[in-house]
């Protein structure tokens, strides 16, 4: 067996197309990876719960009317709304996965923001209420960045919507013009036409008159303020985040953040396209090359030969698995300290992949059906496990994990966060991926048997 | 050629599921002898040279020699195209844990007459000189018994040549080889006795000579052996 493993190492060091392909791919997959998780699934299913009474779902800004439902419909934009008659349903319903998350809309905001934005303004400011599941690091960074943006963007437009308007007061203090209120016009003279009357009038006293000397000290004020308003535009923007945010994560603890969950991912894929596409290639070549007959025939066991691919797709993820680790660990703060849990963990994986490798080998048994049946296989499987709960229908997602609990993906990447981001326990995950290991060698034993 | 017998099969059969590819087919090989199978395709010749390289189990029948002591010489040669000739022989030779790996190599490769070409790799070579890569394995363990498939089917006629002539001597040497194939006149110019498989079944073991009168004395044989295979209902 030793000899079969090191002639294997020694037509992969032959063949650098390979190779090459076999490194370059992963690192593509990876970005790909990073690129999707970062934008997150299309909709995600989020709870709504609008406790604001009908009569108030319009507030009065200075006059105008702010409509609101008209902010809450940006955001259905992105997601995909499910109404929730209560917090209590919303909360129950993200606990159970079924959705994403959960926005609050409290029974008092539409009072509080009236308040807050009315002149004089009022330092209680509205909240509502972000509740999202905390369990995977996709979910919770999922609804974060969701609702972040979105309540940015509404306080961006409440915020400019109050200095419009403001403005325009202003504006007339300065300028002048007409004003209405309660129905009835008022003619403002403006401070600008202030400050030229009483230039001419203060003009027409004599000099050194207690008068003039009174006018002037007016006119003085009223350029100083002119000049001096003309920069509350500016003082007015910055008014913000007329609204607050309060964060409930419900379930799981210390999650990982989505950056090094990603990590774990990219180096799981990468493991996995080269154990998979390597055990199950060097498998199906040794029937393509017709040595397969010369080496069961007493040279070594058919158990033998698939232990044999199973252990060289592990020796070449152990340095693809290190490396990418190590890269990472460099450029962002990766804890030195959990080392030996990464050899673990890539160890593992790549035992799986490659136990999985050997079954897709012996069942196509030519390197290019091989080849093909293990991106297949591998890719949706992959993206399988990564589908947070929540963005699919509870049954749906039920066989989504019992499938993702049949192939190595999920069980390399829990092992992976847990070996990376001290997520979890490691062992589980590393027994599932050697039962599994266990499980398509004997599945591949099995299909060997048409292979010669 | 009166030599003694190295391997005795015994009603070797094969089924696969319900279809049988190998009836109850007996016969002995003596040291130094040339044995041609020859029969139509699909008759079983494969069936019979893998049964006796231990490559498939037999459904019944025995065989008196263990498939470690017969060298076997696949119909399409089963070599590492990546890895050069010398390696390609070493790694054969580790795996049939012969004593002397390195000297095993060095006098295949000599029998072979490769010695020349030890490193190059199997990709670069003709597809004779891989034949000949092909059968230097089958001789690492120096077997008393060798079991060539078809060796001369993929061979141009100066190949052939050098096939028949490095074949001829090693029987010389005291192997006892068998060859299957299915040109007749090959088995009457290189062998020194005929087995005919037909649909799985042993319908004739002798000469050339015998070959001719059991097929109704044709002078030519292929015509003397269509007959003989109609004679016997095929
Ligand atoms: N692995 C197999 N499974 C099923 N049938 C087979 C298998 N190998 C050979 N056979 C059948 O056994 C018969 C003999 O085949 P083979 O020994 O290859 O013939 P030959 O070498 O004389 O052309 C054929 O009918 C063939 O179809
Ligand atoms: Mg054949």
């Amino acid at each position: 067996m030793r000899w079969l493993l090191l002639k294997d190492l020694q037509i992969l060091r032959r063949s650098p197309l390979l190779v090459g392909l076999l490194i370059v791919y992963p690192v593509v997959i990876s970005l790909l990876i990073g690129f999707a998780l970062s934008r997150g699934p299309d909709k995600p299913k989020v709870a709504f719960v609008n406790e604001v009474p009908e009569a108030e779902q319009t507030i009065s800004v200075s006059g105008d009317r702010v409509d609101i439902a008209g902010y809450s419909d940006r955001l259905f934009e992105r997601v995909d709304p499910v109404p929730a008659s209560s917090r209590e349903e919303a909360l129950k319903m993200v606990e159970d996965g079924e959705v994403l998350g959960a926005l609050v809309i409290p029974e008092d905001s539409a009072r509080k923001l009236q308040r807050a934005v009315a002149l004089g303004g009022s330092a209680d400011k509205p909240t509502v209420e972000v509740i999202y599941n905390a369990s995977g690091p996709l979910q919770g960074q999922l609804v974060q960045s969701l609702v972040d943006s979105t309540l940015a963007e509404a306080n961006a437009a409440i915020g400019e919507k109050i200095t419009q308007i403001a403005a325009g007061y202003l504006n007339i203090l300065l300028r002048g013009g007409s004003f209405s209120l309660f129905g009835q016009d008022f003619d403002i003279l403006g401070l600008q036409d202030t400050e030229k009357i009483l230039g001419q009038q203060a003009a027409d006293l004599p000099q050194g008159s207690a008068q003039r000397a009174q006018l002037e000290r007016i006119e003085r004020f009223a350029r100083l303020a002119v000049e001096n308003l003309g920069f509350s535009d500016e003082i007015l923007s910055s008014i913000s985040s007329p609204i607050e945010v309060k964060q409930t994560p419900v379930g799981g603890s210390a999650s990982t953040s989505l950056a090094s969950f990603a990590v774990a991912a990219s180096v799981v894929f990468s493991l996995m396209f080269v154990c998979v596409l390597l055990a199950a290639g060097m498998l199906a070549l040794e029937r393509e090359e017709h040595a397969y007959g010369r080496l069961v025939r007493g040279l070594v066991s058919r158990g033998k030969l698939l232990v044999e691919k199973v252990l060289l797709a592990a020796a070449c993820a152990l340095p693809v698995g290190l490396v990418m680790l190590v890269v990472v660990a460099l450029l962002a703060d990766l804890d030195w300290g959990g080392a030996p849990k990464w050899v673990v963990g890539v160890l593992a994986a790549g035992l799986a992949f490659g136990a999985l490798g050997v079954a897709i080998g012996a069942v196509a048994r030519e390197v290019r059906a091989a080849s093909l049946l293990a991106f297949g296989l591998s890719l949706p499987i992959a993206f399988l496990a990564l589908v947070p709960a929540g963005t699919v229908a509870d049954a749906l997602y039920e066989v989504i994990r019992v499938v993702s609990a049949a192939f190595p993906f999920k069980p390399a990447l829990n092992a992976m966060d847990a070996a990376l981001n001290d997520n979890g326990d490691l062992w589980p995950p590393i027994a599932h991926l050697l039962a599994l290991t266990v499980a398509y060698v004997a599945l591949a034993r099995i299909a060997l048997r048409r292979f010669g | 050629m009166p030599g003694v017998v190295t391997l005795r099969a015994e009603a070797l059969s094969k089924a696969f599921g319900a279809r049988s590819a190998l009836r109850d087919v007996s016969f002995e090989l003596t040291s130094g002898e040339r044995v041609a199978v020859i029969g139509p395709n699909g008759a079983g010749k494969t069936t019979l040279l893998s049964l006796l390289a231990g490559l498939q189990r037999a459904t019944g029948g025995s065989v008196s020699l263990p498939p470690e002591q017969i060298g076997w010489v696949p119909q399409q040669a089963a070599v590492y195209k990546r890895l050069s000739v010398r390696e390609n022989l070493r790694l054969f030779a580790r795996l049939e844990r012969v004593d002397d790996p390195d000297a095993a190599v060095d006098r295949a490769l000599e029998l072979t007459g490769l010695a020349d070409r030890a490193k190059d790799e199997l990709s670069t070579l003709s597809g004779g000189n891989q034949q000949r890569v092909n059968i230097a394995i089958g001789l690492l363990a120096d077997p008393p018994v060798l079991l060539l498939d078809e060796p001369s089917s993929s061979l141009d006629p100066r190949q052939r040549a050098i096939l028949w002539e490095f074949i001829d001597g090693l029987a010389d040497a005291g192997t006892a080889v068998m060859f299957a194939t299915h040109e007749i006149d090959e088995a009457q110019r290189h062998a020194d006795r005929i087995l005919v498989l037909a649909d799985g079944e042993l319908i004739f073991t002798g000469t050339a000579d015998e070959l001719h009168a059991a097929g109704g004395g044709d002078p030519d044989l292929v015509v003397a052996f269509v007959s003989l295979l109609e004679a016997q209902g095929h």
